[in-house]
């Protein structure tokens, strides 16, 4: 057990300040637990689902959980049901034996519904594009939001993207 | 070359591992496959190709052997109207979910095999639609159905009930279904449907450049894009008959260790948090984080992708940068020392490690469990040992074993995994050869094969290719690409039984098999 305190208190506090949107980084976390506030009323609970990837994004997406990103401090927490969320975080291309899958995760997830297309597979299909077993891009199976490129996005980029999304869920009619 | 006093007439392929080639009749096929369970070889990988032109040609069934004298590749071509092929299961029982995929791809089935259910096709294709087929590659597929359902296998009996889980799963994790069948919390048979995120890969080979496809093979399992990239480049570069320059060659396996390293440590912290202990994530996935940050800077991305390219390797690194990564490898060792003690000193966690989700050194062998699990159950196989390529002729590897077969066992494995690699990687950097990093490749203006094969983080990973370079066709006729996850999901099947369902997530983690290196 000592081991472990003296791991933990040697290590110290390792979180890092969350993307600067264009505030100073040291308010930046504050601020976004601000308008999670203002805008959701709670903490932002996302549920994410694979409809296809190579399993990169889930990666990258893992990571936001480590101590740099924090992203629970930021009062933003993946849940296991779309039932308890406010946002999918869907990573493609959509296969077509996901389709059904993520469809009915959708009619699930209650309002405000954001969906967040993560990597470039989930924003055009990526280098797997359509065919007979894929869907292509995630806006083809259900509407998206905010659509994150890259492969895969890194962790800064993906938290961005949700940050983006909820402020835009400001003017999203229900 | 000789299987078991059996003489085969085999091609030798330019490969920097040794792999042979041969075409069989359907009688010699089973002749060969006993043959190959004699002299104790594995099957690795069960495919098929469509090599009809015009009214020539024919399908093609193929399977690769791994023996100790090397990777033995057969083809068996198919003739009539009903194309079937011997059925492997009964010798091999990992061959049962190759030769359904089989089945849906290219539409040929083994004969009177036991289990003929769909593997990878749900039902949602276009009707009628075999992607390998070569009419059906090239006319557009018309529009996809609705998903059916499967007949899973029903446990019947007093208080047995079933539990569905997925494909959505509750964690950050890729799609598949488990069903479990159960009494109270025990476990009496768990049954996979996987299949979910096939994407039609294998087809798309058939549509992209040569020279650009290590992409798409970077990108059938992102964790492991190292070991595909490196396994389909050495296969085109095996058929086009070039080497590649000697850094290259160094600086790939020096990707190549530092994926086993990120993955490892990922997994280290996952297992400590399905056993509740939350510090061993936060530990490990900040020394994960530190490691892929390195790779950023280093290598230009942080998983590493696109870094291996036809030829050679995308990038070189400056004497400095391999300083940073010399030096970051004593900072990780150091903590992962700590860590390993306040893992193996926890009671707590080595509770719910030992003795969960055990497959014995005898299961494992009869069911052809490959790569870290096998390893974990007395199986002392790892390519980089069995069948050094360049550099791992050079670097004598130490593999690591266990024979519990439990989680605490792989848990271990992946720990010695950690500091072995670590240590190759500075044996890499200081011993990095000079010159050239990438040689052009020239593709053939003929047809050819070529395979590779790399010991990846997880297990083996096999890649066949036929290239097309006649009459300017230049395209890659077939690319079949292999992942261990194929051999060891229904291992994992066996490891629960008689496990409380709660500890399903802990052995499953403690496998980490790939779903999308398996769907494709």
């Amino acid at each position: 057990m000592w081991r472990t305190v003296k791991q933990i208190a040697r290590l110290g506090f390792r979180s890092e300040a969350a993307p600067s949107c264009d505030d100073a980084p040291r308010i930046e976390s504050e601020r976004i637990q601000r308008q999670l506030l203002a805008i959701l009323g709670r903490a932002l609970s996302i549920r994410e689902v694979d409809a296809g990837s190579c399993n990169a994004c889930e990666l990258e997406i893992n990571a936001l959980n480590n101590p740099y990103y924090n992203i629970e401090g930021l009062g933003i927490k993946f849940v296991a049901s779309p039932r308890h969320a406010d946002m999918l975080l869907v990573t493609g291309p959509v296969s077509r034996n996901m389709a059904q899958a993520l469809r009915r995760t959708y009619d699930a997830t209650p309002a405000p519904k954001l969906v967040v297309a993560v990597g470039d597979c989930g924003c055009n299909g990526g280098l797997f594009g359509e065919n007979y077993a894929s869907r292509g891009r995630v806006a083809n199976v259900i509407p998206v939001d905010v659509a994150v490129p890259g492969c895969p996005p890194p962790p800064i980029e993906i938290l961005r993207g949700i940050l983006t999304a909820v402020r835009r869920c400001r003017n999203k009619p229900d | 070359m000789q299987i078991a006093g059996f003489r085969l007439d085999l091609e030798r392929l330019p490969a920097p591992l040794p792999i042979w080639r041969a075409t069989v009749r359907a009688d010699t096929w089973l002749v060969v496959a006993r043959a190959v369970v004699d002299a104790g070889g594995r099957l690795v990988s069960l495919w098929g190709s469509d090599r009809t032109r015009g009214a020539a040609g024919c399908l093609v069934a193929s399977a690769a052997y791994a023996l100790n004298e090397g990777l033995v590749w057969l083809d068996v071509e198919l003739s009539g109207r009903v194309a079937t092929y011997p059925d492997l299961a009964p010798l091999f029982p990992c061959a049962t979910r190759m030769q359904r995929a089989l089945a849906d791809l290219l539409g040929v089935t083994a004969e009177a095999a036991s289990d003929q259910r769909p593997w990878l096709d749900h039902g949602a294709w276009p009707a009628h639609y075999r992607p390998l087929r070569r009419e059906d590659t090239r006319r557009t597929p018309s529009a996809g159905r609705a998903v059916v359902d499967y007949p899973f296998v029903r446990v019947e009996g007093d208080g047995v009930h079933e539990i569905p889980v997925g494909p959505v799963h509750a964690g950050i994790i890729e799609p598949g279904h488990f069903r479990f069948s159960v009494v109270g919390e025990k476990v009496l048979r768990l049954e996979q449907r996987l299949g979910y995120k096939h994407k039609g890969i294998e087809q798309r080979f058939t549509e992209v450049p040569a020279l650009q496809a290590h992409r798409l093979a970077g990108r059938i399992s992102g964790d492991s894009t190292v070991a595909y990239a490196w396994s389909y480049c050495m296969a085109l570069e095996s058929l086009a008959g070039r080497e590649i320059p000697e850094r290259a060659c160094w600086l790939r396996a020096l990707l190549l260790e530092r994926e086993r390293v990120a993955n490892h440590l990922g997994d280290l912290g996952a297992l400590g948090n399905d056993a509740a202990f939350v510090f061993g994530l936060a530990q490990f996935s900040r020394l994960r984080e530190n490691w892929l940050r390195l790779s950023n800077e280093v290598f230009g991305h942080r998983l590493t992708m696109d870094c291996i390219v036809p030829g050679g390797v995308a990038g070189d690194i400056s004497p400095a940068m391999a300083a940073r990564l010399i030096g970051q490898c004593a900072e990780i060792e150091s903590d992962v020392r700590i860590l390993r003690q306040i893992y193996d000193e926890h009671s707590g966690l080595q509770d719910r490690f030992m003795t969960t989700g055990r497959v014995s050194p005898e299961l494992a062998t009869r069911l052809g469990l490959t790569g870290l699990a096998a390893r974990a159950s007395g199986q002392t196989a790892d390519l980089r040992r069995d069948q050094p390529w360049p550099p791992y002729d050079r670097l004598q590897v130490n593999i690591a074993t266990q024979c519990n077969g439990d989680v605490a066992a792989r848990v271990a494995v992946r720990f010695d995994e950690v500091f072995e690699s670590l240590r190759l990687i500075r044996e890499i950097l200081s011993r990095l050869p000079s010159g050239e990093i990438r040689h052009q490749i020239h593709l053939p203006g003929k047809s050819a094969f070529g395979a590779g094969r790399i010991e990846g983080w997880r297990g083996e990973i096999f890649v066949a290719l036929e290239w097309d370079g006649e009459n300017g066709a230049n395209s890659i006729r077939r690319c079949h690409c292999h992942d261990p996850s194929w051999q060891n999901w229904p291992v994992l099947e066996h490891a629960v039984i008689g496990n409380i369902v709660p500890d399903f997530p802990l052995i499953n983690k403690s496998f980490n098999l790939s779903y999308a290196g398996h769907d494709l």
